[in-house]
């Protein structure tokens, strides 16, 4: 675990609105010389804080009008093994996240689709018909915020 | 409004968002000025929003993730935006999301340890106001998390 100080928080939560500003773009807004904040940025990577960077689309202008959370919970019959599940859900590109939980259900897919009649044939034909699927439960996407998290 | 040229550069963004336009030109089969003009378009439109630095919050010492599933008491005209106003206060709230479903809301909320957790989830989480039910799910793994958009 990494101990960051205040300017390192503002660099990180900088880099989170925006990754491709440059360390000089970033050390001006910062008051810091372009090394001094490109180490600053490089210790962010290599430490593993910033483990990756995601582009964030606007779903509705590419055609995505539906993005549906559903709960999966598997048939209790022991006979499919959880590796074959997770690569068969995996595979389908309609699924953006599959996150393996404890609870009421045991995974939590991320689906998108066109519109509900397309979400729709995803859930027959893709999520319906993997291996070992019982209960689904089903919550469409209203609205999503992502927060800065406790980075100060 | 998007044509196969910018599809495909996106396809290819998507999956390396750390390439610059000349590297990303290579992969996608264009030339770098078509790439560049491509990509500056589809920001100026809107398409791109932003490219964004994920955070590895267990580098940073949170170890427990908790999504927790809430209900409200919507006889309460306004439950939905004070539940939400008071909900953003909390920082260890990394996200919230509203549904039309079985469930009204969802927050994912991190934490250092479970007695830490336990301590956000009695001072900060059961005190946020209108909550007729919550359901906490714990994270286990994450099997596929790229989010990409399969354009």
């Amino acid at each position: 675990m990494i101990e960051l100080d205040t300017t390192d928080r503002l660099i990180l939560r900088a880099l989170t609105e925006d990754a491709t500003q440059s360390a000089s773009a970033i050390g001006r807004r910062l008051g810091l010389s372009q090394p001094a904040a490109w180490r600053r940025i490089r210790k962010l990577h290599d430490s593993g804080v910033i483990k990756a960077q995601r582009l964030d689309l606007d779903h509705e202008k590419l055609g995505f009008g539906v993005t549906v959370f559903l709960g999966v919970k598997l048939a209790t019959k022991g006979r499919v093994s959880l590796e074959d599940f997770e690569r068969a859900v995996s595979a389908i590109p309609e699924v953006q996240t599959v996150e393996h939980i404890l609870g009421l259900y045991d995974y939590r897919l991320r689906v998108v689709a066109r519109d509900i009649s397309d979400f729709e044939r995803v859930l027959r034909r893709r999520i319906m018909t993997l291996p070992g699927v019982g209960n689904v439960e089903a919550n469409v996407l209203l609205s999503e915020e992502r927060r800065p998290g406790p980075i100060g | 409004m998007l044509d196969d040229t910018d599809r495909r550069i996106l396809r290819h963004y998507q999956h390396a968002p750390h390439l610059g336009p000349a590297e990303l030109a290579d992969l996608a089969g264009v030339t770098p000025a078509t790439c560049a003009r491509r990509l500056d378009r589809m920001q100026a439109t809107g398409v791109i929003r932003a490219n964004c630095a994920m955070i590895d919050w267990r580098a940073l010492g949170y170890e427990v993730e908790v999504s927790l599933r809430i209900t409200l008491d919507k006889t309460q005209v306004r439950a939905f935006d004070e539940f939400l106003e008071a909900a953003r206060n909390v920082p260890e709230v990394i996200e919230i999301q509203t549904f039309l479903g079985r469930v009204d809301l969802r927050l994912s909320v991190i934490a250092r340890d479970m007695a830490h957790y336990q301590d956000l989830y009695r001072r900060a989480i059961l005190t946020l106001p209108h909550i007729a039910d919550i359901e906490a799910l714990m994270h286990v793994a994450r099997i596929k998390s790229d989010e990409v958009l399969p354009v």
